[in-house]
């Protein structure tokens, strides 16, 4: 249960995150678009992400390898970043003008995403739930089980969260703080970090 | 057979049976994927053999994976038939998350170029 009041942490959570120079965030006001433009809003920033970042690595020349750093770095930005905005817009609350934020921070040795929205308390137990799942699971097991839970077509799977872990080795840590004005909605702040 | 948009095109070639999936897929949950989960679906009708080509899909979002999730469980339950993926290794998510499929159903085989 999500207690009010209290701010809730759970996983690897940096708080707060060491100072960097190269840092961005994007802000999404909530304006009165259709879902679906918002929607295509997700892919337009992640590519935009992925391709911001990666032009901070080396074109490997010498590489044996098939996919260069800077091609591995502009795809995984750009699917950690979607997933973390299509979550961040399908669990925000509707009916409230709340925005949406998504930043990522370079490191020498990592990025860290980190992705805000604000949900009502009932979407927040939930999560919470299955948070509680992630964090206590063996990652394999909880894959293939979310899999087969997802070819039913039952929604919330969340796969996006645990392909994070098991296929790009990200670390995943959360923190839900209640608002002060309204009782029933928590701003839930999702990180991932990932070692480059 | 053909689902087409300025993203991405699906499309089947039944003289191979084929199904090719190009572009960037970042549809919105599973509602949104149904057509083409349908062509998937209608592409196992009667073929021993099925091939899924996605060697110019070049981003699926974890909806998208849901959806192949569930049309390897729709082939598993069908029986008796080969699926075959095939992949390219210049594209990062089908190196980092094809092979899953196969948790599913250990027969399927997967080709990368």
């Amino acid at each position: 249960m999500a207690q009010l009041n209290t701010d809730k942490v759970f996983g690897e959570f940096l708080d707060p995150l060491l100072p960097t120079d190269e840092y961005l965030t994007i802000n999404f006001s909530p304006t009165s678009g259709s879902r679906k433009e918002y929607w295509r809003n997700n892919g337009i920033s992640a590519d935009f992400l992925g391709d911001y970042f990666s032009s901070f690595f080396p074109i490997d020349i010498d590489t044996q390898a098939k996919i260069d750093k800077r091609d591995e770095i502009k795809s995984t930005v750009s699917f950690i970043a979607n997933e973390l905005l299509e979550n961040a817009m399908k669990y925000s609350v509707q009916t409230m003008k709340l925005p949406v934020s998504i930043a990522l921070y370079l490191y020498e040795q990592e990025l860290v995403f980190v992705a805000a929205n604000h949900a009502h308390v009932k979407t927040v137990n939930g999560y919470q739930e299955f948070i509680q799942e992630i964090v206590t699971s063996d990652i394999d097991e909880l894959y293939t089980k979310q899999m087969e839970k997802a070819a039913t077509g039952e929604s919330g799977s969340s796969m996006g969260l645990i392909t994070m872990i098991s296929d790009y080795s990200a670390k995943l840590g959360w923190k839900f703080s209640p608002l002060e004005d309204y009782q029933d909605i928590f701003q839930a702040i999702i990180m991932v970090r990932l070692a480059v | 057979m053909e689902i087409k948009s300025d993203d991405y095109r699906v499309w089947y070639e039944p003289e191979d049976s084929t199904v090719f999936c190009n572009g960037y897929l970042r549809l919105d949950g599973t509602e949104e994927y149904k057509p083409i989960m349908d062509l998937l679906i209608g592409a196992i009708t009667d073929q021993p053999t099925i091939t899924v080509n996605l060697r110019k899909l070049e981003f699926l979002n974890s909806s998208g994976i849901s959806m192949l999730s569930m049309f390897v469980i729709k082939v598993r339950q069908n029986g008796g038939i080969k699926l075959i993926f095939e992949g390219s290794s210049k594209i990062l998510w089908q190196t980092k998350s094809l092979k899953n499929l196969q948790r599913l159903m250990p027969t399927i085989q997967l080709d990368f170029d």
